[in-house]
């Protein structure tokens, strides 16, 4: 559903007026439904540099049941079609001089891209290039794709994979979930993949088919919504939230076929208590979830202790020792497990009146990034997502003006939905997304902030 | 010759349970119907074990006060629930026990594998509850509704007297005294000398009990809100003797009047059920044991003309349980005596240590004797939680259930539930 300004703009008296006046124009985006296809229309595949993806990607999009045109009739123009993702592999570059093909590729080709396209540029990842003039040419791809991003409109969205020599099995799941509607809200975004053996997903409709998913924070708002969104791509979700919000985790549990805990995250025994019930109840879990989550804002100097504490409890302490929990008790975490961890932009960006938030978010990246080593040698992995302006029951309570000012500077010019964030989550919770591991993956439409 | 087949027994487990918060009476659910609440109730039980589309076995369950609509009320809350639309359900009515028996019935039927699984609840508002119209006034609608013509029914209508109109209130009343409830337990309580502070002690110990057992997330598994109400609004978590000492006694009379809305239970609103099943249908399903349903009995005192006191069947029910199952009072870890009244655990209690009462009246050799208090309704009781008559026996039996089970293995609990019409529900669960 589209907020209302993305519904008045593109009405006939509102995309007149908002031409004329210069304003945002934001579209619907292209999200996924299942049994939709990849994309909505064919691919080139362009490359600068070696690169050494370009059968990779290729293949997986023929998978897919993507068409791949190559950039010689999408410079001609064969058909005129309008092309649904442009892929560039610029893997291989060697210095800027070879940035030059990027252009060449890029500039045609863009023209022909429809709304809610897809542009992904695959690179080697800048650190440890060899060389200064590769080192440079990698690190431009980064600024490259970031300005790529806040030209394109119609809600577009350009993106970058950095992919190490070793990784490229990783890449399959990434590539297809950045082309998809799933990523419909992740914008300006640089992902590293690291080498791992990678599964593939047992069934792309049901990538989570047999899994075992706990959410926290399950009984509203985006928890709410990545439950059902684990539940849709095959998952027994446990949901998890705060007894006096039982009523409503109930509803959600019931609606799909999920199992209601009630549990305050930050007790003492929450960590034990939920690892026996997951054990005990479902022979262990596949996919972890920490999304509960609490503001309470406040500027630093007029802080008390119990703002900071309970924030950091919640949003920081309980990720850290349920997590622990989880890898202590034997069988608790199933093979090849996947922990998603719920952060914010305000942990990138810092915001205002949230000193105990933003910390407590930023940490988060920090925790996933200090445990992806410990989580890759067990086949699993651990990563963060930071939502930037979600549209939910929090955000209707703002003051209007900062609602719409926050919802409006970024790059897709609207706020995303609970559901954007839910399905960057179950990417990331799916067995073939092996190779994402320690990173943290921003649902903000390319946020201004801490950009 | 064919030889008739016995078939085998087993012991039906519990597998946990689930209520609404209760709800003092025209307050938080003043609104909901009993469907309501039980249909909210079996949906939380559901969204915890995962039962969605699942068919159990025969869910049972009942109300004390019902209107005519709901004749069929647990079928028709099943049907509203999201159990499969396949579960048999059937409506029980034992007063107070209604929950317990409830739960005695599943547990048979798993008992004789007849069922592998069910649930057993029971829900009660006094909010919502069928308000009849004086005989009067019936008579005359009755014919209203009969009549034809716009004459007859005008005529009809003319027969209508202002007096008439005054509905009758439903009132918790033995039909056969007149007397309330409250009444009758006065009369026990004088008889067995309940002192007013022992009472107020019981009722001050529920209340902190109970609150202190919702702090440590003791109920966080076996209550699911409802409309808002995230606990018991009854409960007073900082109770007092010396606050209850300040009320006027309600029930008896004169200088011996001891009985306060502080120690009787109130009129309330809410719902219970209990998920039991066979070992090997929980196993399959990964679901936790938490005790098993042992044996049950009920006993009815004749308090007519019998010269015993209203609610003191579960006494002669007790020793009954005990003799077949070769225990003594004293083989228990918990004990769970609902509370009705203060006054009513203590004459319980007082009964059982009587060797006069025991010999003649229950006819035994010794006296039970008596229990160890601090294992009596360690989380509270009624007075705490409130009661909602048929709800009362399904919140008893799966906080016991878990009790016991957090106590580890081989522990076992007693339930003592007294009745209108002079009845009592026992049973012993043991983990
Ligand atoms: N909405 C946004 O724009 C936005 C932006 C960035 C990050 N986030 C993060 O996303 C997550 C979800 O946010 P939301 O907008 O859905 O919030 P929300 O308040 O709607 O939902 C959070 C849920 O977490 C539960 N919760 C809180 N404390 C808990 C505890 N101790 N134990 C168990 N459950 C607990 C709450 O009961 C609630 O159901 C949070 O981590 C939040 O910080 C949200």
């Amino acid at each position: 559903m589209a907020d209302w300004y993305t519904t008045f703009a593109n009405s006939g008296v509102g995309t007149t007026i908002t031409k004329q006046l210069g304003l945002p124009r934001p579209v619907e985006l292209r999200r996924y439904e299942p049994g939709q296809p990849l994309l909505p229309g064919p691919v080139v595949v362009g490359s600068a540099g070696q690169g050494r993806l370009r059968d990779t990607v290729t293949a997986v999009l023929r998978d897919a049941g993507v068409t791949v045109q190559s950039p010689v009739t999408a410079d001609g123009g064969t058909d005129g079609e309008k092309l649904g993702a442009v892929v560039l592999d610029a893997t291989g570059l060697t210095g800027p001089a070879d940035l030059a093909g990027a252009h060449d590729f890029l500039a045609p080709a863009l023209e022909r891209l429809r709304s809610s396209g897809r542009v992904l540029v695959l690179a080697d990842p800048p650190a440890a290039a060899g060389s200064p003039a590769r080192a440079a040419a990698r690190q431009a791809v980064d600024g490259l794709v970031r300005s790529i991003a806040k030209e394109l409109r119609g809600g577009s969205t350009a993106n970058a994979v950095f992919v190490p020599e070793g990784a490229e099995e990783s890449l399959a799941a990434p590539l297809r979930f950045f082309l998809s509607g799933r990523s419909a809200y992740v914008d300006g975004q640089l992902l590293t993949l690291s080498a791992a053996d990678v599964p593939a997903n047992p069934d792309e409709e049901k990538p989570l088919a047999g899994k075992v998913a706990v959410v926290t924070g399950a009984a509203r708002g985006i928890g709410a919504a990545i439950a059902e969104v684990l539940s849709r791509d095959g998952a027994h979700v446990v949901a998890v939230d705060v007894p006096a919000a039982g009523e409503q985790l109930a509803r959600v549990a019931n609606a799909i076929g999920g199992t209601a805990v009630a549990l305050d995250i930050t007790a003492e025994d929450a960590g034990p208590r939920l690892v026996q019930q997951l054990v005990a109840r479902h022979g262990g879990v596949d996919v972890v979830v920490h999304n509960a989550g609490i503001t309470r804002d406040k500027l630093l100097v007029n802080m008390d202790a119990a703002r900071w504490n309970s924030v950091m409890a919640v949003n920081l302490q309980a990720q850290l020792d349920i997590t622990q929990a989880l890898l202590d008790a034997e069988g608790a975490l199933k093979p090849g497990a996947r922990i998603v961890c719920v952060s914010s932009q305000s942990g990138i960006a810092g915001n205002r009146g949230q000193t105990n938030y933003a910390a407590s978010k930023a940490g988060v990246i920090g925790m996933v990034r200090a445990w992806a080593p410990e989580f890759a040698e067990r086949d699993a992995t651990i990563n963060a997502v930071a939502p930037g302006f979600i549209v939910t029951e929090m955000t209707a309570k703002m003051p209007f003006g900062t609602r719409e000012i926050g919802s409006r500077i970024n790059s897709l010019q609207q706020g995303g939905l609970p559901v954007d964030v839910a399905e960057t989550i179950a990417w990331l919770s799916q067995p073939a997304s092996a190779g994402v591991n320690g990173q943290t993956v921003r649902v903000c439409g390319q946020s201004l902030l801490g950009a | 010759m064919a030889q008739s087949q016995q078939p085998a027994t087993r012991k039906a487990a519990i597998v946990g349970g689930n209520r609404i918060p209760f709800a003092r009476s025209n307050s938080a659910y003043a609104q909901a119907s009993n469907q309501d609440m039980l249909t909210a109730t079996l949906d939380g039980l559901v969204a915890r074990f995962g039962l969605q589309g699942e068919s159990v076995g025969e869910v049972v369950a009942g109300a004390v006060l019902k209107h005519a609509r709901d004749f069929n009320l647990t079928r028709e809350s099943v049907l509203g629930s999201k159990l499969a639309a396949t579960t048999p359900a059937y409506d029980v009515q034992q007063a107070c026990g209604t929950g317990l028996e409830a739960a005695i019935l599943v547990a048979n039927k798993i008992a004789l594998g007849q069922i592998e699984s069910g649930i057993a609840g029971g829900v009660d508002t006094t909010s919502d509850a069928p308000l009849a119209v004086s005989e009067d006034l019936r008579r005359v609608l009755i014919s209203l509704n009969g009549a034809k013509t716009v004459q007859e029914r005008l005529k009809a209508l003319a027969r209508i007297r202002p007096g008439m109109i005054a509905p009758e209130m439903p009132r918790n009343a033995e039909p056969r005294t007149g007397l309330a409830m409250g009444d009758h337990a006065a009369i026990t309580a004088a008889e067995w000398e309940i002192g007013r502070e022992e009472q107020d002690e019981l009722a001050a110990r529920s209340h902190r009990s109970m609150a202190a057992a919702y702090d440590r997330g003791f109920f966080d598994d076996l209550v699911t809100p409802f409309l808002g109400l995230t606990r018991d609004n009854n409960l007073r978590p900082d109770s007092s003797v010396e606050k209850l000492a300040t009320l006027k006694p309600v029930f008896g009379t004169g200088e011996g009047a001891t009985m306060t809305a502080g120690n009787s239970t109130p009129l309330t609103d809410g719902a219970s059920a209990v998920l039991l099943a066979s070992d090997e249908w929980a196993e399959a399903k990964g679901l936790p044991v938490l005790a098993h349903l042992v044996d049950a009995q009920t006993a009815a005192v004749d308090y007519v003309h019998g010269g015993e006191g209203l609610l003191m069947a579960p006494v002669y029910a007790v020793p009954v349980l005990l003799a077949r199952n070769g225990l003594t009072l004293q083989d228990f870890d918990f004990y769970e005596i609902h509370e009705a009244f203060a006054s009513t655990v203590l004459a319980t209690m007082k009964a059982w240590e009587d060797p006069a009462f025991c010999k003649e009246k229950l006819g035994l050799d010794a006296p039970l004797g008596s229990i160890d208090r601090s294992k009596l309704n360690v989380h509270g009781s009624s007075l705490a939680a409130g009661h909602p008559f048929a709800a009362t026996g399904g919140r008893i039996v799966a906080s016991l259930a878990k009790m016991l089970h957090e106590a580890g293995p081989g522990k076992r609990g007693l339930i003592s539930i007294c009745a209108a019409g002079g009845q009592g529900v026992v049973a012993i669960l043991e983990s």
